[in-house]
């Protein structure tokens, strides 16, 4: 026993020698900040496009709000975040945390919050007083046995169907006629289908699941939905039986290719006019906006059909680590996330929508705007692709019994078994 | 003291190396399997928040006895055979081929060889869109080739095939290899003297019992040799995959891939027993080779 407890510690050792190598790319490393010195390392996977002007946007405010402390770059980039997170993970195992670091708001933060890496902040909420500035259903989604453990600096809606008007129109679909609920929509997409193009676009495993999430909402309704991740629906049940009939009937209108793609070009099929829809997250709009695609003439949005009336969230939010370098200084990083001036600079630059409900929505594009009023107005309800409404290896066998589900290695009750099985 | 200055040198040269040796491969194995050998599933338990409980093989078991790894194992299998049948095959022939000093020998030589020095990610990305799994009018890369000369039955969803996608992504792999196992076999003919081929000829033989009895027999350590690198190549197979795939894929899984998620669940335990069921398949492998040469050394002395 004692023989494993060196080799243990050689192991320690070795992964803080990956670690220190690691961090030091980001230029944070335990040396400078530990020094109770005035670097705040920003560990992020935001290293390039929309997200990266918006980290530097925020940057800027927090220069502006806090002169005294020096923003250290530590974005990672690669993979949407699984390089960074492999290194978080590393990092978090070995003692040496960054200062803040960037985690989907919701209950992706269990695991980080069961193994104690992470400082309960609600008193900052009360302190910089983000309790009223947030909505109340944010809030209590955010919260976990009464501790709140991040602060969102932005917020992204899920169950959002992107559609090109002229192929719609050229399979005598009005594009302003927004279908009822999921069967008039796949009334229409049989219509598109059958001009010989592809009715719906979707890509790989994620966004399968994605996909699979805005059907639960749309079919359950927001109560029933959010049932689902504490235990009060049943995942046996009739009802998500029907909303996995509606899922497995969409993915018959989807593209052969889908496994190999990722979610830019299944969006980039519905802005070339191959695909009539695509389901994705609002971040999407950036794709249409950066080629010159107007809304409306050129594409048009509208929430998934069914689930009007809720906003599938999914959020970015800031942490603070156990044994962060420079806590205060993470605190006043975090000050600045959550306050007004932060959140309008970040969110501009990045295409989404401030957590908080103060914000003008003058201030923001046209998506923007109408995505900001259906923050106010509508159930908010937590995303399981993004990590809201799930911890990390929920959502993995959720992934995995989707894959099997959609390349045909199980039938619709397997594959109700397997989700129960991996929620519950 | 005479001793000291015989051994002393060469102790002081190798103890560093042994040092690393012990702590970062073989101490590292042993961690694997302790954690293997724990109900280390959380990030709670492996930060030590929550404590961990010895379970012996019973990771294994679960593992063993569930249908997603038993599908990840068969797809290896799967992959494996695919693989090493198509390198040693084209290898073999394309050695074969330019075993007779002919002109051009050496362009060739590299131009087989070449695909190696290409890394896996970045011939994946190519052979991704190559291998589109898109018929008919959508058809890209491979499927639209065969359309544009006319094999349009040729055309098949290649990776996405539930049972056999996973042979499909052997296929570069193959195109990636075979050079390599073409220049072992290379080696192998030119190591066979010239004046056994001509006692053979003086003896009567045909061209074709030359290769037949005398040189193919002599090729066998070669291929020996071939199989175990490309076999033990396949078995961890992980970045080919990871590039044309994506690791929550179900056709495509693999224990290299189970490995990596499990890992980014938290899920230690099953993370380690993977990587220990991968070497155990390893060392079935190659263990017995390395007794074979090694007893071959001993009695060839």
């Amino acid at each position: 026993m004692r023989r494993i407890g060196v080799v243990a510690t050689a192991a320690a050792i070795g992964l803080a020698l990956t670690a220190c190598s690691g961090g030091g790319d980001g230029g944070g490393d335990g040396d400078e900040g530990g020094g109770g010195g005035t670097d705040v390392e920003v560990f992020t996977w935001w290293a390039a496009g929309s997200e990266l002007t918006g980290l530097e946007a925020l940057e800027a405010v927090f220069a502006e709000q806090h002169p005294d402390f020096t923003f250290v770059n530590g974005a990672v980039a690669g993979g949407a975040g699984s390089a960074a997170k492999d290194l978080l993970q590393t990092r978090l195992q070995a003692g040496d945390p960054p200062d803040t670091f960037q985690a989907h708001a919701g209950a992706e933060l269990t695991d980080y919050i069961a193994a104690g890496q992470l400082e309960d902040v609600s008193d900052l909420y009360t302190e910089f007083g983000l309790t009223d500035a947030f909505p109340q259903d944010l809030i209590d989604l955010l919260t976990v046995d009464g501790n709140i453990y991040s602060v969102p600096s932005n917020i992204h809606r899920s169950n959002v169907v992107w559609a090109n008007p002229t192929v719609l129109e050229s399979a005598g679909i009005d594009p302003a006629a927004v279908p009822a609920d999921i069967d008039a929509w796949i009334a229409d997409l049989e219509t598109v289908q059958a001009t010989g193009v592809t009715a719906l676009s979707v890509a790989t495993t994620w966004t399968q699941v994605h996909l699979l999430e805005t059907v639960l909402m749309a079919d359950l309704g927001a109560e029933a939905y959010i049932g689902l991740w504490n235990g009060e629906t049943d995942w046996t049940g009739a009802e998500v039986t029907g909303a996995l009939e509606h899922f497995e009937t969409l993915m018959s209108f989807t593209n052969t290719d889908r496994d190999g793609l990722d979610w830019p070009e299944a969006t980039q099929m519905v802005i070339d006019g191959t695909a009539a829809y695509n389901v994705m997250g609002d971040w999407a709009v950036a794709a249409f906006e950066e080629q010159g695609v107007e809304r409306g003439a050129g594409f048009v949005d509208f929430p998934v059909p069914g689930s009007d009336g809720q906003f599938g969230f999914l959020a970015d939010s800031f942490t603070l680590p156990v044994g962060a370098p420079n806590p205060d200084g993470a605190t006043a990083w975090l000050e600045t996330v959550g306050s007004l001036e932060g959140q309008v600079a970040f969110n501009q630059a990045k295409g989404s929508i401030p957590a908080r409900t103060d914000a003008d929505p003058a201030d923001f594009s046209e998506y923007q705007q109408s995505a900001i009023e259906s923050y106010a107005n509508d159930a908010i309800v937590p995303s399981l692709a993004h990590g809201a409404a799930s911890p990390i290896a929920v959502l993995n066998a959720v992934s995995d019994a989707t894959s099997k589900f959609t390349t045909g290695g199980s039938d619709l009750a397997t594959y109700q078994q397997e989700l129960a099985a991996a929620v519950g | 003291m005479k001793t000291i200055k015989r051994w002393g040198p060469p102790v002081l040269l190798l103890t560093p190396s042994m040092i690393l040796m012990a702590v970062f491969v073989y101490g590292l194995i042993v961690a694997n399997f302790a954690t293997s050998a724990t109900d280390n599933h959380t990030a709670a338990q492996a930060t030590g928040v929550q404590p961990t409980v010895f379970v012996g093989i019973g990771n294994y078991l679960d593992l063993l006895a569930s249908d997603a790894f038993q599908h990840s194992l068969k797809n290896l299998l799967l992959y494996t055979v695919v693989f090493l049948v198509g390198t040693m095959v084209i290898g073999f022939m394309w050695a074969w081929l330019l075993e007779r000093p002919m002109r051009g020998e050496g362009i060739f030589r590299s131009v087989y060889l070449f695909p190696m020095a290409v890394s896996f990610i970045a011939s994946g990305v190519v052979w991704r869109w190559l291998l589109n799994s898109n018929e008919g009018e959508q058809a890209l890369g491979l499927n639209r080739l065969f359309q544009m000369v006319g094999l349009d039955f040729l055309q098949n969803p290649w990776w996405n095939n539930i049972t056999w996608g996973i042979a499909a992504i052997a296929l570069p792999a193959i195109w990636q290899l075979s050079g390599y196992v073409m220049a072992l076999f290379l080696a192998g003919f030119r190591g066979v003297p010239v004046e056994l081929r001509e006692a053979g000829r003086m003896d009567g033989a045909s061209e074709w019992q030359v290769y037949r009895h005398v040189i193919f027999p002599q090729l066998s350590p070669v291929a020996l040799s071939a199989l175990i690198i490309i076999g033990h190549m396949s078995l961890k197979a992980f970045d080919l995959i990871m590039s044309i795939s994506k690791p929550s894929n179900y056709q495509t899984k693999v224990p290299a891939v189970d490995m990596y998620v499990f890992k980014s669940s938290f899920d230690y335990a099953n993370s380690a027993a993977v990587g220990a069921i991968l070497l155990i398949i390893v060392a079935v492998l190659v263990i017995p080779y390395l007794i074979y040469t090694n007893r071959k050394e001993v009695s060839g002395r």
